[in-house]
């Protein structure tokens, strides 16, 4: 029982670190539809250092780097020389995986040493609870203080406020003199960090091995999440083990042989995501209470 | 200070070239790529968009290439002039193919005059059933159709993966993952040329395919239906005012690139592969969007823009062979245009204007 919620907590922590990257960037206003594309290069970066260099540690900053630079061409194309979001978004997800594949070519087949787990003291002695929460790899406990920074950020500082203003209303907080493009170049900066932290957990502790596409809408998934999280941080969290359950589901099916052919099963995550999507957005007032009002909007001074 | 200017009135020829410029920026940041990653950028370049089409059998190739392309972005136009974000084509496609795969496999004794025709709706039908699925509910959930569209198209590779290595498997496959051979009838024969004979790979489908995308040409331009699409698309409140119902526009343009993608899935079976089996499609469905975007939503221009980028995907196919590059690299090229296209598109609206700081300003009319 342990070892199956260990592995379902594995499978959402891509979802966690992209869902809530791409939640901070939406609540800005911009639509990111690139995180595939980010997830890859994150996951492409992350691989190649960690052999490189022998370190994984290093390897998840490479991931996070590559993803921020991802996100600038994103940011420099979307928010720079204001091109529609949706179609720069899909850009980005065709370039990512391409550029990916591309610098992934002779890392195919080769291997490297995982992230380590962390037993935090004490507390991993905790049975059952413990072995769930505090016998993970590093990237994990980043991933859930990450949310929470998320939310404290969001909710309860100024510069949570400030990004909620450049998301709701564009003009007035431009009016107010905040830099909305500049708000909103670094929220995708970070949307495209997480992304690509998320994309480095692939090849740094789920599967020691770099292959193409190896994401597999995971980075579509995440935006999913986003909606069904209603644009609150905490709910990513939630969302991510629902998402990840269902991904183990199919596989612990297979494993006990039932008679569902394997293909119906594999497409459960994604008949998931489309069920969540419509519970939650039939519902007009839950949906759109916390959505950003600006969500996809461009912003430019001469109005 | 650096800030975009709307300009007043847009000219025709910077909407002719934006395309151009786009397509050589292109392939400048392409050559940068492939040398930073220690390719020769020239010899890259020339394999990639020189060397598919030096012979005529080739250049008919291209067009084969372009066929299922051009079909689907003819389709796509519609839903990207009315901002509703069809990102599914691939699993309409595939979807297509197995609808128009049961004609040709069920009825398999039918003659041609009756099975082509048969099969085009069926192929059509299956891409605009699946194309239902997101735009009802788009229409009755608001759920965001980018998403369930996309998510589609996961679920639809899973069945016909399935369907293929169960239900359907030809029992004479050896185990392989194939459907039986389409009968003759219900395969799309090559063009024979008076005294040349065949061209390359040159089918009917690529007939239809351009006389497709003159149909959509005609409805988007010349009739009301076109209309409402595109004030949907411009003004939808005005839209409203007029009369233009938004659920219905999204069911419609839905549909219509539903079906169109259908058709490129069983155009591309009947034609190139004769047979359903797991991968039928190099993700045309997603190729196409850029189509439609280079054609700048126009199913005239999506002729060339298909063209240009077959071209690109033939390239990969070449430097693949020739110089040992992943086939993926295409898509670096893919989403480059993409990237270069919007840009173009904002260049067309807006001027870009530096205001130096005034200090600056004072000192330069002052000297």
């Amino acid at each position: 029982m342990e070892q199956l919620i260990l592995t379902v907590i594995l499978t959402s922590v891509p979802l966690i670190f992209a869902a809530s990257g791409e939640l901070i960037a939406e609540r800005s206003g911009v639509l990111n539809l690139g995180v595939e594309g980010m997830m890859l290069m994150g996951a492409v970066f992350a691989f190649a250092v960690a052999m490189g260099t022998g370190s994984p540690v290093l390897g998840m900053f490479a991931g996070a780097f590559a993803g921020a630079i991802t996100a600038g061409i994103f940011a420099f194309f979307a928010l720079g020389l204001a091109t529609n979001q949706v179609a720069t978004g899909l850009a980005l997800t065709i370039f990512g995986t391409g550029l990916s594949g591309l610098i992934g070519a002779p890392l195919v087949g080769q291997a490297i040493d995982g992230l380590p787990q962390i037993n935090i003291p004490l507390l991993a002695e905790i049975p059952f609870f413990g072995i769930v929460m505090f016998q993970h790899d590093i990237m994990f406990y980043i991933a859930v203080i990450m949310v929470g920074l998320c939310a404290w950020v969001l909710n309860a500082t100024r510069i949570g406020l400030i990004i909620r203003a450049v998301g709701d209303n564009h003009d007035s907080a431009h009016a107010l003199g905040y830099s909305v493009l500049g708000v909103r170049l670094l929220a995708v900066i970070f949307g495209g960090m997480m992304a690509g932290l998320g994309g480095a957990y692939l090849p740094l502790v789920l599967t020691p091995h770099w292959a193409e596409g190896m994401t597999a809408g995971r980075g579509w998934i995440a935006l999913a999440l986003v909606v069904f999280a209603s644009w609150r941080p905490w709910r990513v969290l939630g969302g991510a083990f629902v998402f990840g359950g269902i991904t183990i589901m199919q596989l612990a099916g297979q494993a006990r042989g039932w008679t569902i052919p394997s293909q119906f099963l594999s497409m459960l995550p994604y008949l998931a995501t489309i069920i969540v999507l419509v519970l939650i957005s039939r519902n007009r007032e839950f949906a759109l209470a916390n959505s950003p009002a600006c969500l996809g909007r461009i912003f430019h001074t001469e109005k | 200070m650096i800030s975009l200017v709307p300009r007043k009135d847009i000219s025709l020829a910077l909407t002719v070239m934006t395309p151009v410029i786009a397509i050589t920026l292109t392939l400048v940041v392409g050559a940068i790529i492939f040398a930073t990653l220690g390719y020769d950028p020239l010899q890259a370049l020339y394999q990639f968009f020189v060397a598919p089409v030096s012979r005529p059998d080739q250049v008919a190739n291209l067009f084969v290439k372009a066929c299922p392309l051009i079909i689907i972005a003819s389709g796509l136009v519609f839903c990207y002039r009315a901002n509703v974000w069809n990102i599914g084509a691939e699993g309409q496609l595939i979807l297509g193919a197995v609808f128009s795969g049961y004609v040709a496999l069920t009825f398999s004794d039918l003659p041609g005059w009756a099975m082509m025709p048969l099969m085009v709706f069926a192929g059509a039908l299956g891409g605009l059933l699946w194309a239902m699925i997101p735009a009802l509910l788009k229409t009755r959930f608001n759920t965001n159709e980018i998403l369930v569209s996309l998510m589609l198209t996961y679920v639809a590779a899973l069945f016909i993966d399935w369907i293929v290595r169960g239900p359907w498997r030809d029992p004479m496959s050896f185990g392989f993952p194939l459907t039986k051979m389409y009968e003759d009838a219900a395969l799309i024969s090559r063009i024979e040329f008076p005294g040349i004979g065949y061209l390359g790979q040159l089918h009917w489908g690529v007939v239809g395919a351009l006389m497709l995308a003159l149909g959509a040409w005609v409805v988007l331009a010349r009739m009301l239906v076109g209309f409402q699409v595109k004030v949907m698309g411009f003004a939808p409140r005005a839209g409203r005012f007029a009369g233009c119902s938004p659920a219905f526009v999204t069911v419609m343009v839905l549909g219509i690139s539903g079906a169109a993608a259908g058709v490129a899935g069983m155009v591309e079976v009947s034609a190139n592969i004769g047979q359903l089996q797991p991968d039928i499609s190099f993700g045309y469905g997603f190729t196409a969007i850029i189509v439609a975007f280079l054609a700048r939503l126009n199913p005239l221009a999506v002729i060339g823009a298909g063209l240009v980028v077959a071209l690109a995907e033939l390239g990969g196919d070449s430097a693949q062979i020739a110089l040992g590059m992943p086939k993926v690299v295409t898509g670096v090229f893919k989403g480059i245009l993409l990237f270069m296209l919007l840009a173009g598109e904002t260049f067309n609206r807006f001027h870009v204007e530096i205001r130096l700081p005034r200090s600056a300003k004072a000192k330069q009319t002052g000297g």
